[in-house]
């Protein structure tokens, strides 16, 4: 209580301010802000995703202020330490007063300090001490009792917790930051710093990973990744590092039995889970077990959770029909999904490069209109109705691949598997782009009875064989002659309009036609043009088909509904094709599924400590404000007693509560 | 003068204040639990059996804290017990039973809780501006009827969502509808209990704003997007830490909510605004800190349990995610709050305003991070 008469050093005054609330407060103003822009920027994207959003000027001075990784970053760590520091020292500061003041029960209070106090209040006659002493208790007080030359005091106290709840609280954010720090990469950070662990950039096959990028299996504590498909083994995770990754070696080898994916039947998944058995690298000791989301499994202090899934490489087999060939039957082609292979087509080196098979695709087929043109009576029907009424199809196995020439040039395909069926007749569709980020263009190729591609790549390859355009002109112009359509003398030139069209249609489709039309015809004839070709091409179409039956041996085509849709279908899809950029048509006919699951492994030794400090914050907060620290003072002394009530709460309960207490000590007063 | 010797008694033990009511409504309670357990035992956990026990004790124990709430929790289960009699099973019987379709079916129930809302609101201004009594007695019944509506609409809902699929079936706590349903209800409750504790029904007026405000955004939600409907969980989802870490959140939220509302009120007063027909300024001061103070306990309470839950499907405790990072700044900003107060022991009008602001921080963190951020928690996407 004596002020100090040395001016206080430098050394004090710092530690004044590091541990003063407003220092404390704000630091966690500081924290605040710093924690918004890490949500605000989207945190540990690729690096190029920032630099093109950003241009290269602000993009190298946010990655110099370390805003793609706030959290982690080497200034924001310091305001932590800062906080803990502030903390400590604002404990070690305030805890001392705390504690005496945790003893005390204040009975040398001076009377004027009693007689200053908010509640106060004074009383003719003298209390029976014992009696006074009896209601103190009674009322939950503890007592100390004190002499005084003219009377006596009675000192009492209740909820002194309150304080011990500071000291809870505020040691429990000193643990919770210990054991934060400890789970944090700080040890990985200075690492970096002193060049020491070098994050790796180049993708290169796990074993040839350099050393200052890999961490031994002793590292206290990581979090980091791995894919392993099943039946295939890592002892190995990944771990993201600014610009690149590390490896952290395991201390066991996690082998993946099996992956398991459940749907609800709305096509929403439902369970994700991962046989797995981990083996102990040093003691062959092995584990099994099954990991779900929320179910992790812990083995020697490293927890391994489900994170992901994906296709794990999966054998596949397709059927390979040459388009340049067009006569030539398909051949069989083996691949590995996620793989790539060399492939040489018709003279040509390319390189395949598949990407996932993926086993379901299931879409939503587009219910309900949509809110605008829905009825008020058809809205409360639905406010009503809690299960959905989902148009959902699974579309069934796709593969999506990426073809790449000598050049380099990539188309990507996506190609599925099970035939699409629209009003009764049976496609195959294939999409494909040249650029990511376009949607895929989807075609349709028809299929026959049999679901197979075999008719239809029949009639294409007499579409685009001249070798057969005179027989199949000849069966045209016959039947429009037999049916009228056409005179006896027209008939010759009606055959050469056939032929020529057809070898139009060859070199490119309706694409061909339309830009002959745009060059030599007149503007206001070519819609009357343009539908006299496509009369003439579903008019022979039947015929191409008869005459590609005919070399293949085969009877004629019915002539009927379906198949004349199927012919029509055959000539889009034809003349479609031409824009098709793959030498080679695949056709996915067959896969085994090898899945992959994506797992995370953490080690936290923080872990415990946070918890502990969580308890202790939550008893502390408890403490602090449901226990009522209340002093309470009767001091007897010339015939007068006094009664004084201090708390560090002030509240409409506590003047209550005084009044009580005053009444019920005048009563004891007159009862004396 | 003869001492009445009760004077000086203690105040008796808490257990020797409890009456008979008290007693039955425990019992009540407790053979709900047990039932549950007999019936349902095999389909818990040992987490979720302790969830149930726990739970048990928490409704016992409110129920002998806060009279009101022993009648009124059995009240909404009884509610809920007549609708899940009238869907005997068949979930299609919503559209043609009469009384699931206009009353108790769990979309019936909400949007009378909704209807109810805006009434009450309506009626405590009236009371408010024409000093009321009977208006405001009326308003609060009101409050007390559609809490009970939407409560008993969460535990329909929990039936039909078993209707829909036994492995559908879970706690609607689980999307954004849900929620703001809970949000709704918890602010409502808590603030009932303010109501009565502080003799204050002017708050009502201020309060059953942000309720309000919400039940507009439930309208909107289900109208336009048809977002009542009832989704399986996602694996992310299953999970008992669900049951308890959403509901802490909301209490939480709800009196943040609360205080929110009675600084606008105080900020009011202050300036002589209706200060003639709102309570004083140091009463709504009180409260204020009295719901930021549970507030922020439940909040901790939340953001641990978030934390563990995390440590469970995420693979740690803390990732830093959008979602946790602004449950942290909330935090921080009420912790804030509280140091201004109780160690440097402003009042008035700084720390009214800072509690109207802190409904922003707090609102971004629910609504916001949602719509503007992704992360890990995109379970409640609009
Ligand atoms: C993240 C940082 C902190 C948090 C979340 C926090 C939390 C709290 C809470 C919840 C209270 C309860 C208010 C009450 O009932 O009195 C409190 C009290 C207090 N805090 Fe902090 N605190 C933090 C840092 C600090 C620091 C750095 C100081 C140092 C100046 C400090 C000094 C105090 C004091 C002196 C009290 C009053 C204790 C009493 O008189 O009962 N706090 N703190």
């Amino acid at each position: 209580m004596t002020p100090s008469r040395r001016q206080p050093g430098l050394a004090y005054k710092v530690y004044e301010l590091l541990s003063s609330m407003r220092f404390a407060i704000g630091l966690l103003t500081i924290i605040a802000i710093a924690s918004v822009i890490g949500t605000v920027l989207k945190q540990n994207e690729p690096y190029p995703n920032y630099a093109f959003e950003f241009g290269q000027f602000w993009f190298t001075a946010f990655e110099w202020l370390g805003l793609y990784d706030v959290y982690h970053s080497g200034w924001f760590l310091t305001i932590l330490a800062f906080l803990v520091v502030s903390t400590s020292l604002c404990i070690v500061r305030n805890g001392p007063g705390f504690l005496r003041e945790m003893k005390s029960f204040r009975e040398k209070a001076s009377d004027t300090s009693l007689e200053l106090m908010k509640h106060s209040t004074l009383v003719a006659g003298e209390v029976d001490r014992e009696a006074a002493g009896r209601y103190l208790t009674a009322q939950g007080f503890r007592l100390r009792p004190g002499e005084r030359e003219d009377g006596w005091v009675l000192a009492g106290k209740k909820g002194a917790a309150n304080k011990l709840g500071y000291f809870f609280a505020h040691i429990a954010l000193v643990v919770i930051c210990i054991g934060g720090l400890m789970d944090g990469n700080l040890p990985l950070k200075l690492g970096e710093l002193f060049g020491t662990v070098v994050p790796e950039t180049r993708d290169l096959p796990q074993s040839q990973i350099p050393a200052h990028s890999r961490l031994g299996s002793g590292n206290l504590s990581f979090r980091g990744n791995v894919t392993i498909g099943e039946s295939r083994s890592a002892d190995v995770v990944f771990l993201n590092s600014g610009k690149g990754y590390l490896v952290q070696e395991l201390p066991f080898i996690v082998t993946l039995k099996k992956f398991h994916v459940d749907y609800y039947s709305n096509g929403m998944p439902k369970l994700f889970a991962s046989d797995i058995v981990v083996t102990d690298k040093a003691t062959g000791k092995e584990t099994a077990a099954t990991v779900k989301v929320n179910h992790p499994l812990v083995v020697d202090g490293v927890a391994i959770y489900q994170a992901s899934f994906g296709d794990g490489g999966s054998p596949l087999e397709f059927k390979a029909w040459n388009l340049a060939a067009p006569q030539a039957q398909p051949v069989k082609l083996e691949g590995t999904s996620l793989a790539t292979q060399p492939l040489r087509v018709n003279g040509q080196s390319y390189a395949l490069e598949f990407g996932e098979l993926r086993v379901f695709n299931i879409e939503e087929m587009g219910g309900k209109p949509q809110s605008a043109s829905r009825s008020l009576a058809e809205r409360m029907h639905d406010a009503r109705e809690v299960k959905q009424e989902k148009n959902l199809k699974n579309l069934g196995p796709s593969i999506t691949f990426k073809l790449r020439d000598a050049q380099g040039q990539a188309t990507e395909f996506q190609h599925y598997m099970a035939p699409f069926q629209e009003e009764g007749a049976s496609y195959l569709v294939a999409g494909m782009r040249s650029q990511v980020s376009e949607p895929f263009q989807y075609l349709r190729l028809p299929l026959d009875a049999d679901q197979s591609l075999a008719t239809f790549m029949r009639l294409r390859s007499a579409l685009l064989d001249p070798s057969l355009y005179d027989e199949i002109a000849r069966r045209t112009g016959a039947r429009a002659r037999a049916g009228n359509a056409i005179s006896a003398q027209m008939q010759g030139e009606f055959e050469n309009s056939v032929k020529w069209i057809l070898a139009r249609f060859a070199q490119g489709g309706f694409v061909a036609l339309e830009k002959f039309l745009d060059e030599r015809v007149p503007k206001e004839k070519r819609a009357e043009v343009a539908q006299t070709y496509v009369k003439i091409l579903q008019g022979t179409v039947p015929d191409v088909m008869a005459v590609a039956n005919a070399r293949a041996g085969l009877p004629p085509p019915p002539s009927d509904k379906a198949t004349y849709r199927f012919l029509l279908d055959g000539l889009v899809a034809t003349s479609a094709l031409n824009d098709y950029r793959a030498p080679l048509f695949l056709q996915l006919e067959g896969f085994q599924q090898v899945q992959a699951s994506g797992l995370q492994l953490t080690r936290s030794p923080g872990k415990t400590l946070v918890y502990l400090g969580s308890l202790m914050l939550v008893i502390g907060i408890i403490l602090m404000f449901y226990i009522r620290e209340v002093r309470i003072w009767i001091r007897v002394r010339n015939g007068e007693t006094r009664l004084a009530l201090t708390s560090n709460r002030h509240n409409r309960d506590l003047d209550a509560d005084f009044a009580r207490h005053a009444k019920a000590l005048q009563q004891l007063v007159r009862g004396a | 003068m003869e001492l009445a010797s009760t004077t000086f008694d203690p105040k008796p033990p808490f257990y020797r204040q409890l009456r008979l009511t008290d007693w039955l409504y425990a019992l009540l309670v407790l053979s709900a639990a047990v039932f549950t357990f007999y019936r349902y035992g095999s389909y818990l956990d040992g987490y979720e059996a302790g969830i149930l026990a726990g739970s048990a004790i928490g409704l016992i124990g409110l129920g002998w804290f806060w009279k009101a709430w022993r009648w009124y929790f059995p009240l909404s289960g009884l509610v809920a017990l007549a609708a899940i009699g009238l869907y005997q099973g068949d979930l299609g019987r919503a559209q043609t039973a009469f009384g699931l379709k206009y009353l108790l079916s769990s979309q019936s129930s909400i949007m009378w809780m909704c209807t109810l809302f805006f009434l009450a609101t309506l009626l405590y201004w009236m009371a408010l501006l024409q000093r009321s009594e009977l208006l405001g007695r009326i308003a609060a019944g009101l409050t007390w009827s559609a809490s009970v509506a939407g409560l008993a609409g969460m535990f329909t809902r929990w039936y039909e969502s078993y209707l829909i699929g036994p492995d559908i079936g879970h706690i609607p706590v689980s999307n954004l509808y849900e929620v703001f349903v809970l949000f709704c209800l918890i602010t409502a409750l808590m603030y009932l209990y303010y109501e009565a504790r502080f003799a204050a029904r002017q708050m009502g007026a201020f309060v059953l704003l942000v309720v309000s405000a919400a039940v507009g955004f439930i309208l909107w939600y289900t109208f336009d997007r048809q977002a009542h409907e009832i989704q399986p969980l996602i694996p992310a989802l299953q999970s008992w830490w669900m049951k308890i870490h959403v509901p802490a959140n909301f209490i939480g939220y709800g009196a943040f909510a609360i205080a929110a509302m009675l600084g606008v009120a105080e900020l009011m007063v202050m300036r002589g605004w209706l200060a003639s027909r709102l309570p004083p300024a140091e009463v709504l001061d009180e409260v204020m800190y009295k719901a930021i103070a549970v507030g922020f306990l439940f909040f901790t309470i939340a953001t641990i349990l978030g934390a563990m839950w995390a440590a469970d499907a995420w693979g740690g405790y803390w990732s830093w995610d959008p979602k946790e990072t602004w449950a942290l700044i909330v935090w921080l900003n009420y912790a804030a709050w509280l140091h201004i107060r109780l160690v440097k022991g402003w009042r008035g009008a700084p720390l009214a305003w800072w509690a109207v602001g802190g409904l922003f921080v707090t609102s971004f963190a629910f609504l916001g991070v949602n719509m503007f951020l992704s992360g890990l928690h995109s379970y409640g996407t609009l």
